[in-house]
């Protein structure tokens, strides 16, 4: 026995189980077009066979290949290192910019100058100041490895921009939070510790995690001051060969790291589209 | 469910593309060096297909340094490289004046399309592999590779490469000294790779690395003008040789003309005028079993 409401159910389902098929058949045609007529035109191009053989070339990646990933675990080492440094540093310098105690105020001073300074200056720069002007100084103890020295230059960088985000994320915390967090008894340092800096970090979770993407790519920056990670192992089997294929494994491997990271921020970013405006810096 | 069959879908476009892009990779196979089968007819500067017409257009990458090239004006036809050039030109029919310089970086100068040079002189060396992306001319130059060292460190005693295992070496990026330091030098320490001879200098002045290698020519002006206090270790020959050559793009049609003046003056004594007045010094150096 089919009641005349669970009839009109099934039919509406029906109804938009197709209107959903149909869809998809126009995605997988559309993108079938739209990428396959672009990849088509790039094939017939008359430079084609060159750019086949200088940039896509079968036999110089399976040569490039196995050293770059050799190469690719300075990077992700680096990466690792610096990301956790860029983290704390970054808190301590919101923190700071944010502090209201009139004893800080040299301190929100340099951090200001600080956070203004390096977010004016190209990584690259950074990197290659610290890394050749360091050196330079010859102060005794003061570590001369191109890997210390980049990391540092690196930290500093993405400390700055790390910082901000930080504080747009103390600012989204309503003062009333404090507020009540004090009157019952919590000292300052509490009240920050248990009730403002979770909702903060929360609230920035994805444009923290943003940073941390744009890192992983950035550690190859460190490349220009010698030392033999991915990106410099890509380009030196590009010179002896003259061929730009090394480069594409490179960027595969970066992809392959920073690619699950972008899916797990797209997600996150669904979840709470509030939060999209503060992942664009 | 959706996002899925469209991936795949899409997956299928790239593979399919792919295949026949692998297809046809057969067809760009290649021939090494251009032999050397030009007539004078062929090769006079009327008949020539140069980049400008009735120009010789010569490309070398910016800083050109010393002594390949003199206070940065490869057309002052001091240095070198650039006496080559010229003298390459000469033997073609172009006066001076129709020689125009372009600045190519190295990177670059290989890269796929059309070139705005018809040659290109930067210590290119000649190798079967990059034979395969861009025409050589017949080498101008053959340059054994030097050690330089601070004259203070332990790497300014070495005798032979053996000496050299403990060493932090640096050298630059695209060179044969790279290749020599992975190939024969074999150190425990990675050698660090500089983008280019600047950084290279720096590094050693400021004690980041202990020595560089660097082919010859290079390692005389190193230790006389930039880094007074290092010094040539000693110089070693390079598995095969390291020949330099004139770079065009791969099929020139001026290929086999740039080598036939090249060899030319070499065979008139030109060529070993130019290099005595150059490079005169770069002999004599103590050399590394």
């Amino acid at each position: 026995m089919v009641t005349p409401g669970e009839d009109r159910k099934a039919v509406r389902a029906e109804a938009k189980r197709r209107s959903a098929r149909r869809s998809a058949t126009i995605a997988t045609v559309s993108t079938i077009v739209v990428i396959g007529g672009l990849l088509a035109f790039m094939v017939t191009r008359p430079g084609w066979s060159n750019v086949h053989q200088l940039f896509f070339n079968w036999d110089e990646f399976k040569k490039a290949f196995p050293q770059v990933l050799k190469a690719f675990v300075i990077d992700m080492k680096l990466f690792v290192i610096v990301e956790i440094c860029v983290l704390a540093f970054g808190l301590i310098v919101a923190l700071t910019r944010t502090s209201v105690h009139p004893v800080l105020a040299p301190g929100r001073l340099l951090a200001l100058l600080y956070v203004d300074l390096l977010r004016g200056i190209p990584t690259i720069l950074v990197v290659y100041l610290i890394g050749f002007g360091v050196p330079a100084l010859a102060i005794a103890g003061v570590p001369t490895d191109p890997l210390v020295l980049g990391g540092i230059a690196l930290g500093l960088s993405y400390g700055a921009y790390v910082s901000e985000v930080y504080r747009s994320g103390l600012q989204t915390v309503h003062p009333s939070q404090r507020m009540a967090a004090l009157s019952v008894g919590l000292t300052h340092l509490q009240s920050l510790r248990f009730v403002v800096l979770p909702q903060a970090i929360r609230n920035v979770r994805a444009p923290l995690l943003n940073d941390f993407i744009s890192l992983q790519k950035d550690v190859a920056l460190v490349a220009i001051l010698g030392p033999q990670e991915a990106y410099r192992i890509a380009q030196i089997i590009q010179g002896e060969d003259f061929n730009y294929t090394p480069l594409l494994a490179a960027a595969l491997l970066y992809f392959a790291v920073t690619f699950p990271l972008a899916r797990i921020l797209d997600r996150m970013n669904r979840r709470d589209p509030a939060q999209m405006a503060l992942a664009v810096r | 469910m959706r996002l899925s069959r469209l991936v795949s879908a899409a997956l299928l476009t790239v593979a399919s593309v792919a295949l026949v892009a692998c297809g046809r990779s057969s067809s760009s196979s290649t021939s090494t060096t251009a032999s050397t089968t030009a007539t004078a007819a062929a090769c006079s500067k009327a008949a020539l297909k140069t980049h400008a017409p009735g120009t010789l257009t010569v490309a070398t990458d910016k800083p050109a340094y010393p002594p390949y090239f003199e206070n940065e004006k490869p057309a002052n036809g001091k240095g070198f490289e650039s006496a080559v050039a010229y003298g390459i030109a000469k033997n073609l029919g172009y006066a001076p004046a129709d020689v125009k310089w372009v600045t190519e970086p190295f990177n670059s100068s290989y890269a796929p399309g059309p070139k705005n040079f018809d040659f290109d002189v930067n210590q290119i060396s000649i190798t079967p592999q990059r034979a395969k992306a861009v025409d050589f001319s017949a080498p101008y130059f053959e340059a054994p590779q030097a050690l330089v060292a601070l004259k203070s460190s332990d790497a300014a005693k070495a005798t032979s490469l053996a000496d050299l295992q403990n060493t932090q070496l640096g050298v630059q990026i695209g060179t044969t000294s790279l290749t020599a330091v992975n190939d024969i030098i074999k150190p425990s320490k990675q050698a660090k790779v500089f983008d280019n001879s600047n950084d290279v200098v720096t590094a050693l002045k400021q004690k980041q690395v202990d020595a560089v290698v660097v082919d010859l020519p290079t390692a005389f002006y190193l230790t006389a003008a930039q880094v007074p206090t290092a010094t040539i270790v000693g110089q070693f020959p390079v598995p095969g040789g390291d020949k330099w050559g004139a770079l065009l793009a791969k099929g020139s049609p001026l290929t086999a003309c740039i080598s036939k003046a090249v060899s030319e003056l070499k065979t008139s004594g030109e060529l070993a005028k130019i290099n005595q007045q150059w490079l005169g010094a770069a002999a004599g150096a103590p050399k590394l079993g």
